[in-house]
């Protein structure tokens, strides 16, 4: 391995991190690489479809349109680690069940929300971080209930 | 339903516990040693014509992948039929349910149910539950397995009231049973400070709202009803059994306050078994985190939806209660050593069945005992076997 590769394996995001793109989901990564949040939706019978797949659990139907959503929401429920399962992840560190606007959910961290504040009911709106030159992930920060920002980047 | 009748002949285990010095072939010996030994009249171990391992995690050592091959030869009985049965935290259960089949549709007279499962010989960040960080790499990003549980209590709180103090209650009360069974892996009272004063792991969840790592194994001897007579004069029949599948992702969950997939399961179980909820004299269910004991209680049926904090607070499921509920400490105090566990809770309700349960016998009435795991990413899978006493 070359130093120049040792470099850049080492600012990598861990493996833990990595989106792993089936031919599914690669539409939901390349949205929220351009920071963007949209999502599959079945087209016979509107069910939202996270994570995306080939087939709606509930009509079975084949069909599906991307939808962009407002990445506007509430937490439905919300856990916070104080002991860290994986090296990726530094306790204390909070997992949020988000219910957008409109009514998909999500899970994903909370950015500048302390454990202690993050209550059920809470707004919160998506933001976009890049971690290296090929992946991002999205995160939700606390939003005033009648926000209407576009979605921000986290820095 | 068309099916011959199946008699459990016997059941045991091996003390639950950090078991450094047993190798997975040796507690796998250990416990088809303790079912041999619990059969009234004798048993010949030849008799056993097929055999169904139990082991959740598959990876860890290199063996267990393919126990059902290597498991045979490790217990004497090289030559039988086995497979080896897989389905998450279910997967003893499953395997139950999969012996009994066997027996129910004639294949097979006399089967083993076994399982075992390693969970302490390597480090917390190199064992089972780390390298099970199961499903999807970025959709489950930051879960584990409180990540799975927490947010139902969060949920279960704010929609019924209830309490850190009714959570802890369960915790309490299945440490007063496992100190008074000798296979269990804590075999030490505790109370609701205690609880609530623990490290926390994962909010609302503290250290003894969660299970531990256990190390174990537990078989059992399966026959057909009509031949129980050869093995014992108090035989345990299976009068039922059911195994349901749900959303595996909490995106997807309808509910944060139950388990459709326990619910499911439950109600194939008790229309298998003729019977509902209120028949059950006593059950043994999972309760890898307080919480889960909770939704189990509503989930299966033994209370309303929302009621099973006050439940288990006001004494319900203790030993004296109404409806006695992890007499053998469960998880938070037996332990969890997943292939096995599912076995253990059933050789529990067989001893209890045949009021072999000691200071823990809970009085029979209907004459029925439930087991239930639920498990697997999100829960998404729950398995439930009904046992009785009760000729079928």
């Amino acid at each position: 391995m070359t130093t120049e590769q040792a470099t850049e394996t080492a600012q990598r995001p861990h493996p833990a991190l990595w989106g792993v793109l089936y031919r599914s989901s690669t539409p939901f990564w390349e949205a929220v690489r351009r920071h963007e949040l949209s999502l599959q939706r079945c087209a016979e019978c509107g069910r939202w479809l996270f994570p995306p797949r080939p087939m709606c659990p509930d009509c079975r139907c084949a069909e599906s349109e991307w939808v962009p959503v407002s990445g506007r929401g509430t937490v439905h429920s919300w856990v916070t680690y104080d002991e860290s399962p994986h090296p990726a992840f530094a306790a204390p560190y909070s997992v949020l069940l988000v219910e957008l606007e409109e009514g998909a959910r999500l899970v994903s961290n909370p950015v500048d929300i302390a454990p202690d504040e993050l209550e059920i009911g809470m707004p919160v709106r998506v933001v976009f971080r890049d971690e290296g030159d090929d992946f991002t992930v999205f995160l939700f920060e606390r939003a005033t209930p009648d926000a209407q920002e576009e979605p921000a980047s986290a820095q | 339903m068309a099916w011959n009748k199946v008699a459990v002949i016997g059941a045991g285990l091996l003390k639950f516990g950090e078991l450094f010095d047993k190798s997975y072939e040796q507690m796998a010996a250990e416990a088809f040693q303790a079912a041999i030994g619990s059969v009234d009249k004798g048993f010949d171990p030849a008799m056993v014509e097929a055999a169904f391992v139990s082991t959740q995690r598959g990876t860890l050592w290199g063996q267990e992948g393919i126990a059902g091959n290597t498991v045979p030869s490790a217990i004497g009985l090289a030559g039988i039929a086995c497979t080896r049965i897989e389905n998450a935290c279910p997967s003893g259960s499953d395997a139950f349910r999969v012996g009994a089949m066997a027996v129910a549709s004639g294949v097979h007279d006399v089967v083993l149910v076994i399982g075992v499962e390693k969970m302490r010989d390597k480090s917390s960040d190199e064992g089972l539950l780390a390298r099970a960080a199961s499903g999807h790499p970025v959709y489950t990003r930051g879960e584990s397995a409180p990540v799975l549980f927490a947010p139902f209590a969060t949920r279960h709180m704010h929609e019924f009231g209830t309490t850190r103090e009714m959570l802890a209650s369960v915790a309490v009360k299945n440490h007063y049973n496992g100190a008074r069974d000798p296979y269990a892996h804590f075999r030490n009272e505790i109370t609701i400070e205690d609880v609530l004063s623990a490290p926390p792991v994962c909010h609302p969840l503290g250290l003894l709202d969660c299970c531990p790592q256990t190390d174990g194994a537990a078989a059992a001897l399966l026959a057909p009803a009509d031949r129980a007579v050869e093995f014992t004069d108090r035989p345990v029949y299976i009068a039922g059994f059911g195994v349901a599948t749900d959303h595996p992702y909490l995106h997807e969950k309808a509910s944060f306050v139950g388990l459709p997939a326990t619910t499911a399961a439950s109600q194939r179980a008790y229309e298998m078994a003729g019977i509902g909820p209120g028949d059950i004299d006593m059950a043994e269910v999972h309760d890898c985190f307080t919480i889960t004991e909770i939704l189990d209680i509503e989930d299966l049926g033994f209370c309303e939806k929302g009621k099973g904090g006050v439940m288990s607070i006001e004494g319900d499921t203790a030993l004296s209660g109404r409806l006695p509920v992890n007499t053998s400490g469960g998880l938070l105090a037996k332990g969890h050593p997943i292939g096995a566990t599912g076995i253990a809770q059933l050789t529990e309700c067989w001893w209890q069945l045949r009021e072999d349960a000691g200071e823990r016998q809970v009085r029979l009435e209907q004459g029925f005992a439930l087991q239930h795991n639920v498990g697997g990413r999100g829960s998404g899978v729950s398995v439930v076997n009904i046992l009785t006493r009760n000729e079928r």
